[in-house]
């Protein structure tokens, strides 16, 4: 005879929090977190208007933040798919040692912190772009594009395009041709930045089931996909310098590191196969970064030079 | 005074992390009176004794 008593199960004792200081700071994806404070930064510098230090230091601070909790949010939310792929399974959620639960009440303290305080700091129109991206990154892309569309890094890539032009409104107070600009090479170098990565870590997503490009549609067409972004890129990387926006520096610049830029895609296109193409791939992603933080440093050193900052 | 049943006992490294934790939130808090002192400072500005009301 079994008692009632067998079946019921004791209540649950809540755990202390494993999470180490650094796993809350790993939530909040330091090294996203970098290149937003940077081009956030050039947002800032390359405004018109003048802004007082202390100010644009607090709103850059604001929007790092918000940037990072956007990125705990993401985590949160995708802690099932993390736990599977190689590249993310050592972060603190499936590794154990923050809590689905810890993670989402951070992220979602910092977010309303942060656009509270760039409000209160620069502008509505600021922290309401800051407000938006968060959204943009923790909802539309996570919650939604990243496990439905193939489409989702370049809808998604959205999000990450916002910190200059918000840098930009914190100090303006409006939305201009070379902010657009600035959002638009981000938006566009983020496809080809993350599918030269998804062609060699395609197995990981898959696993996953993640429907990266390389994963629905085959690598032949990310690596097509690739080419095209790419020659889409090259004009726009140009463009701030063909508007009369920036200096002969930038215009060279900008030439020379496109011309590569198009170079390693079309290598990334005919490449197809064994390791030449894993070697293409590679090197597209490891140039594309290089690309952006070298567009972006030049645009922070004219602005330096010409008094700006 | 005997610890109730059920209750949480913590481990030496737990209350480490816990105390770490805490250090932390302190600091981040102590850093936004710092940063809300010196946005209205700059925000009020110079001649503030001077304004008329």
């Amino acid at each position: 005879m079994s008692l009632a008593s067998d079946h019921i199960t004791p209540t649950p004792v809540a755990q202390p929090s494993a999470g180490e200081v650094r796993d809350f700071v790993t939530l909040l994806k330091p090294r996203v977190m970098s290149l937003v404070i940077f081009t956030a930064l050039v947002g800032l510098v390359r405004a018109p208007d003048a802004i007082h230090p202390v100010l644009a230091g607090v709103a850059l601070l604001s929007i790092a933040i918000g940037a990072g909790a956007s990125g705990a949010l993401n985590m949160w939310w995708d802690a099932d798919i993390d736990a599977i792929m190689t590249r993310t399974r050592g972060r603190p959620i499936p590794a154990g040692r923050v809590t689905p639960g810890e993670a989402l009440a951070f992220g979602l303290v910092l977010s309303v912190g942060s656009v509270i305080v760039l409000g209160l700091t620069a502008n509505l129109l600021a922290a309401g772009l800051l407000a938006f991206t968060i959204f943009f990154y923790a909802v539309v892309y996570s919650m939604w594009l990243k496990r439905w569309t193939v489409q989702n890094i370049v809808i998604g890539g959205a999000a990450g395009a916002f910190p200059p032009m918000i840098g930009w409104a914190a100090v303006t107070g409006h939305v201009s041709l070379e902010s657009i600009l600035l959002f638009l090479i981000i938006f566009f170098w983020t496809p080809p930045h993350f599918w030269a990565l998804a062609l060699l870590k395609s197995d990981d997503y898959a696993r996953a089931g993640v429907p990266m490009l390389p994963v629905v549609s085959g690598p032949d067409e990310t690596r097509r996909q690739i080419l095209i972004y790419s020659i889409i890129l090259a004009p726009l990387g140009v463009a701030p310098w063909l508007f009369g926006m920036t200096g002969l520096g930038y215009g060279l610049a900008s030439i020379g590191l496109s011309a590569v830029f198009l170079l390693l895609a079309v290598r990334v296109w005919r490449e197809r196969t064994g390791e030449a193409a894993k070697t293409a791939a590679r090197q597209l992603f490891a140039f594309s970064i290089l690309y952006l933080f070298a567009l972006f440093a030049v645009l922070l050193v004219e602005a330096m030079m010409a008094g700006w900052i | 005074m005997p610890e109730p049943e059920n209750s949480i006992v913590m481990t030496d490294d737990q209350k480490r992390r816990q105390r770490r934790r805490n250090i932390a939130i302190g600091v981040a808090l102590a850093a936004l009176v710092v940063i809300f002192y010196a946005v209205t400072i700059v925000k009020i500005g110079g001649q503030i004794a001077n304004r008329s009301f």
